[in-house]
């Protein structure tokens, strides 16, 4: 993994400080091309790791990304399923059974029709699960994804109901399937590391909150740290500026102090921004490992 | 520990359960709902005991509390066969359709001494709480108006129906949308008067409203317009915001933030100064924990733990509260069946002229 992996948030409207801003963000990208713009600068700064939500428009990029395959050598596609509105939405009108129904590939494949088919017919969800991720795959045929995530909203809603051999299907099936490694992305990170642990998932690749002022770090900063410190999983940070309230120098300086972190998830829509983001990456590293 | 039943599995019922289970002061000792298959996989992979009815969910075990998220339509006689059987009760909003029975629940829940909320989440929010602060301190001086929106996008297209796009089964725009921004007007300035100019019209359901427009009017004179429209896909998701306008300023605060002008006259709050302010809910939230999709929703899932085991029965969103909100949604839907009463024709009367000696009087506020 990289040590720096570009993020979606602010292409799409995601902002957790204001709804002016997120509106503001997705009137700006509301044309492919402009994220496009913006990746380019990305990748041509050395950040070759796109981690993204499995949004419909993210098939537009794969599908540019995939047009130009010389200019895109080294990038790589983190996805993060699934795209939690279209689910949500979709129980809201047609129940939870309703809703995995309707999101099952419906092109009449035998091998579909099988394992959706019998799984749903045996309450056995290891079939359905399986079908529900090869449908958010699609869009990445034929690109490079070394690391598939599942999305926290559905991550700490399985965590929570204790539905854990559901991280272990995932795994599983993004191992033998696509040949990648399964990601988690959470809010409760010393919680799901003991569920992996207990559906035999060694040394993970967990995403979470991960920033100075404990902003949305569940279970405490201490805990946090705890794990840092005496657990084995490969941690990527996200949200180390905790939205603005942290500034980049100090934010990644403290990121940079933890050896264990092994990669950083920003967003940015500007060159400016992604060259400081980057810089204070390298700067701080370098002094830290010399230190 | 608190034992806790959870009944109704839809959306709300399922996010409700992700977040208590781990609750360290909770048990779950049960879970129902009618949808045997959703049941089914839920025993098979979490272990958690279930049933399809939910008498036989009370019957099975010993509980405390339960949390009730199933179709509004429903509600009344669940919440009431649970408080019979002294249960602490979480109920999902809106509370019930016939005021009546909120007023009885209300009470039959403060008889005996049980612990009764309704699922209002915006009042977790830490912006829409500030707002709370702000007017309560007298910040803004006397308010005038207040406008209260929702929007985002949940009926985009004719669709078939459920539960939630039928009225009789406390579905559609003003239950299920509208009902926070009044439930946020009622938590500030409580209970209006009289309800006027009412409109609730179809964007695209069959059987019920897509937006809710329309006027609260407060004894002392101030006024409300609530502005809900659950068919706008320009919003990402719900949105809900509030704009207060006082004698001595304005605040405005959406999930995200809250902010206050000041001017002179304004009692100004400490850390606060005339002109501009800005806080943000990320700022001012406190931690939670465990966190599925906004600390709001486990805050209030805490909150209800905390009352039970500190036997406190004073309550935030109590069914009381939620009562307000039931009868100016029940007024609503009055007032919109009874239609506009002024003709375009109306003549406005003519203001009497004022005589020449008037010139001498200064107007009304101006010192």
């Amino acid at each position: 993994m990289d040590r720096l992996l570009f993020g979606d948030n602010q292409f799409f409207g995601v902002n957790h400080m204001s709804e002016e801003k997120a509106r503001a963000q997705a009137m700006r990208f509301q044309n492919t091309q402009s994220i496009i713009d913006v990746l380019d600068v990305a990748y041509d700064e050395g950040i070759r790791t796109f981690m993204c939500t499995t949004h419909d428009r993210i098939a537009e990029i794969a599908a540019h990304v995939r047009a130009k395959s010389a200019r895109y050598r080294d990038f790589l596609f983190y996805p993060c399923m699934p795209y939690a509105h279209k689910y949500a939405n979709a129980m809201t009108d047609y129940g939870m059974l309703g809703a995995v129904k309707r999101f099952l590939p419906d092109e009449g494949l035998l091998d579909a029709a099988m394992r959706g088919g019998m799984s749903l017919a045996k309450k056995d969800i290891e079939g359905v699960t399986t079908l529900l991720i090869d449908a958010e795959m699609k869009m990445f045929q034929g690109l490079k994804t070394p690391v598939i995530f599942l999305q926290n909203v559905v991550v700490d809603f399985l965590l929570g109901l204790g539905f854990r051999d559901a991280f272990r299907i995932f795994a599983s099936h993004v191992k033998s399937r696509y040949g990648a490694e399964p990601g988690f992305i959470t809010m409760n990170l010393p919680m799901l590391l003991d569920a992996l642990d207990e559906v035999g998932i060694e040394n993970p690749i967990v995403c979470a909150n991960i920033n100075k002022i404990g902003f949305r770090m569940c279970g405490g900063i201490d805990a946090y740290e705890h794990a840092l410190r005496e657990r084995q999983f490969r941690a990527i940070a996200m949200s180390v500026f905790a939205s603005g309230a942290i500034a980049p120098e100090e934010a990644i300086r403290w990121i940079c102090e933890r050896p264990q972190i092994k990669s950083v998830v920003f967003g940015a829509s500007s060159r400016a921004n992604i060259r400081s983001t980057r810089a204070l990456m390298d700067q701080y590293s370098r002094l830290l490992r010399v230190a | 520990m608190i034992r806790v039943g959870v009944a109704g599995l839809g959306k709300m019922g399922l996010s409700h359960l992700a977040m208590i289970r781990p609750h360290p002061g909770v048990n779950v000792v049960g879970v129902c709902d009618p949808a045997g298959y959703v049941v089914d996989v839920l025993e098979k992979y979490t272990g958690l005991r279930t049933f399809t009815r939910f008498e036989a969910m009370l019957d099975a075990g010993e509980m405390d509390a339960v949390l009730i998220s199933t179709p509004s339509r429903l509600h009344s006689a669940m919440v009431r066969t649970a408080l019979e059987r002294d249960l602490h009760v979480f109920c999902e909003k809106p509370f019930v359709l016939d005021p009546h029975d909120g007023e009885e629940l209300a009470n039959l829940a403060e008889r005996r001494g049980l612990v009764n909320q309704v699922g209002y989440h915006y009042r977790f929010v830490a912006a829409f709480r500030e707002v709370k602060r702000l007017l309560e301190l007298g910040a803004i001086g006397q308010v005038t108006h207040v406008q209260a929106e929702a929007y985002g996008p949940v009926v985009l297209k004719p669709k078939g129906s459920t539960w939630r796009t039928q009225r009789s089964e406390g579905g559609g725009c003003l239950y299920d949308y509208a009902a926070h921004p009044l439930n946020l007007v009622n938590w500030y300035f409580g209970e209006p008067q009289r309800v006027g100019g009412t409109a609730m019209s179809r964007v695209f359901s069959r059987d019920t409203e897509d937006e809710v427009y329309g006027t609260l009017y407060f004894e002392d004179g101030k006024t409300a317009q609530i502005s809900v429209n659950w068919s706008d896909e320009s919003y990402r998701k719900m949105s809900t915001s509030v704009k207060v306008w006082g004698t001595a300023g304005r605040i405005y605060a959406d999930r995200q933030e809250c902010q206050t002008f000041l001017r002179d006259g304004a009692v100004v709050p400490e850390g606060y100064r005339l002109g501009w302010n800005v806080r943000y809910t990320t700022d001012m939230t406190p931690p939670v924990w465990f966190y599925v999709r906004g600390e709001e929703y486990s805050a209030q899932l805490d909150y209800f733990a905390n009352r039970i085991a500190a036997g406190e029965l004073d309550n935030v969103n109590s069914f009381r509260s939620a009562t307000v909100t039931d009868r100016v949604i029940a007024a609503m839907i009055a007032d919109a069946e009874t239609g506009p009463r002024t003709e375009r024709s109306a003549r406005a009367p003519i203001p009497k002229r004022p005589g020449w000696m008037s010139w001498l009087r200064p107007a009304a506020g101006v010192k």
